[in-house]
């Protein structure tokens, strides 16, 4: 170990990968803070707050966990802005859904790499495992992401660092390569055992990835959002309303958002003022936010489906009362919308495949 | 020691931390931060990035629907 300590950042993204490849690196003497980012489509936080079945498990954000757990400081950055230029156009291409895993990666370690020498550390360090993601964490990708993102053999992934070739780390004996490790391919053994070593218990394990581009049902949500829309294109409040309520689209210029339960109904009332909106009246049912310009005809359908989501399902007829954006309230009595007319195809997730390419071609 | 009240109410976790963070960074030690949020994964985020971060938090509770978490800015400002 040379007589100066030096300083890595950590990428953390609160799965057990990031937090062993940290801890590895604390074992051996350097000073080692934590980097999360922030793309507004990570799985936690959001989701867990607005619904209220989630409350039962314990919620908090991982990455803070694991840094609570390493006991290293942890800096959040918000790259929503920033990021939508990788979603939007990656170099690379897109995985199986809508996630630009590898030019997602090469991104944040470009940030990381800023950070770094602003703030005088010496070398990066990642949770990549070789061969455990079928797109970025490849043995012919790895470099792609060093080399893109710019900092070459200042990025260390201690996990599978001995099937790699020397970093600077290694190689100026900041880091002792003998004690890394050479884990590689799908399983998650050697990792689990470290955890146990390490007396990690109850930490995260993100299936798919990290974010919900991943998640077929949230991407073809997203691509339904592009190709309704014409463009390309989406805000943060977009990307948050992909994550709550039942999404329909009866007609093409016309898709509802349909609370699925009272947390979600408070998360939507926030956005009342935005969208036009409907609430049965006469029985207790969700709020419904209507994304497109709705006439008269399109409300009625509106109302129709709010009354098939209210308590009043059954009843001949329910009392709705609908908003449009920048008009007066007005109340309609409809009969609900039978379920047998409620088409499946209308759901948005469950639209698939097809949809999901052309938006990755557009 | 100048006292300042951050609004992060509406905004959703990670946000109350991130808009806590990057406020803090710009006070000084021993100065105090009164922070508002709505969701309400902010009182245990809110705290734990404190600690991780070397702030003390002098309250955290929950007001009705919001959450307010009172943080007095350690050492470690500025990062
Ligand atoms: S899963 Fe999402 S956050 Fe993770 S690398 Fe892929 S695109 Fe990025």
């Amino acid at each position: 170990m040379a007589e100066k300590q030096r300083k890595a950042v950590a990428l953390i993204s609160g799965g057990l990968d990031s937090m062993l490849a940290a801890r590895v690196v604390m074992d051996q003497g350097v000073h080692v803070e934590g980097i999360n980012f922030f793309t507004g489509f990570c799985v936690e936080g959001h989701t867990h707050a607005i619904r209220r079945r989630d409350r039962a498990r314990p919620k908090r954000n991982n990455a803070l966990w694991v840094a609570e757990q390493l006991g290293i400081r942890l800096h959040i950055v918000d790259i929503v802005e920033e990021y939508k230029q990788v979603l939007l156009h990656p170099r690379h291409g897109y995985g199986q859904n809508l996630n630009p895993c590898l030019d997602c990666k090469t991104f944040m370690v470009r940030k990381a790499y800023e950070w770094m020498r602003e703030h005088g550390f010496d070398f990066i360090i990642t949770g990549e495992v070789l061969g455990q993601r079928p797109m970025s964490q490849r043995r012919d990708t790895f470099p792609v992401v060093a080399r893109e993102s710019g900092v070459g053999d200042l990025l260390l992934r201690p996990l599978s660092a001995k099937l790699l070739p020397p970093t600077r780390p290694e190689r100026e004996g900041w880091v002792d390569r003998e004690r890394l490790y050479g884990f590689h391919g799908r399983t998650r053994k050697p990792q689990m055992a470290l955890a146990a070593r390490y007396g990690f218990r109850d930490y995260a394990q993100p299936a798919g990835g990290c974010c919900f581009l991943t998640d077929e049902q949230y991407a073809a949500k997203l691509a339904d959002l592009w190709s309704a829309r014409g463009r390309r294109d989406y805000d943060l409040d977009d990307i948050l309303l992909l994550k709550v309520g039942r999404h329909l689209r009866p007609r093409p210029h016309l898709k509802l958002i349909v609370a699925r339960e009272e947390g979600e109904n408070r998360f939507l009332e926030g956005y009342r003022r935005r969208y036009t909106h409907l609430r049965t009246v006469s029985h207790p049912g969700p709020l419904v936010l209507v994304d497109g310009e709705a006439d008269d005809d399109d409300l009625e359908l509106a109302a129709r489906i709010a009354a098939r989501f209210s308590k009043g399902r059954a009843a001949p007829e329910v009392e709705v009362e609908a908003v449009p954006l920048g008009g007066e309230p007005r109340r309609l009595r409809v009969r609900p919308l039978p379920a047998s007319e409620v088409r499946p195809e209308w759901y948005v997730e469950r639209r698939g495949a097809g949809l999901l390419r052309r938006a990755a071609a557009g | 020691m100048a006292r300042a009240v951050l609004d992060a109410r509406n905004l959703l976790c990670p946000l109350p931390v991130i808009r806590t963070q990057d406020r803090i960074a710009r006070m000084a030690p021993g100065d105090v931060l009164e922070v508002r949020a709505t969701d309400p994964g902010a009182l245990n985020d809110i705290p734990a990035w404190c600690r991780v971060s070397g702030h003390r938090v002098l309250e955290a509770r929950e007001e009705g629907r919001e959450v307010v978490v009172v943080i007095e800015v350690g050492d470690g400002a500025g990062g």
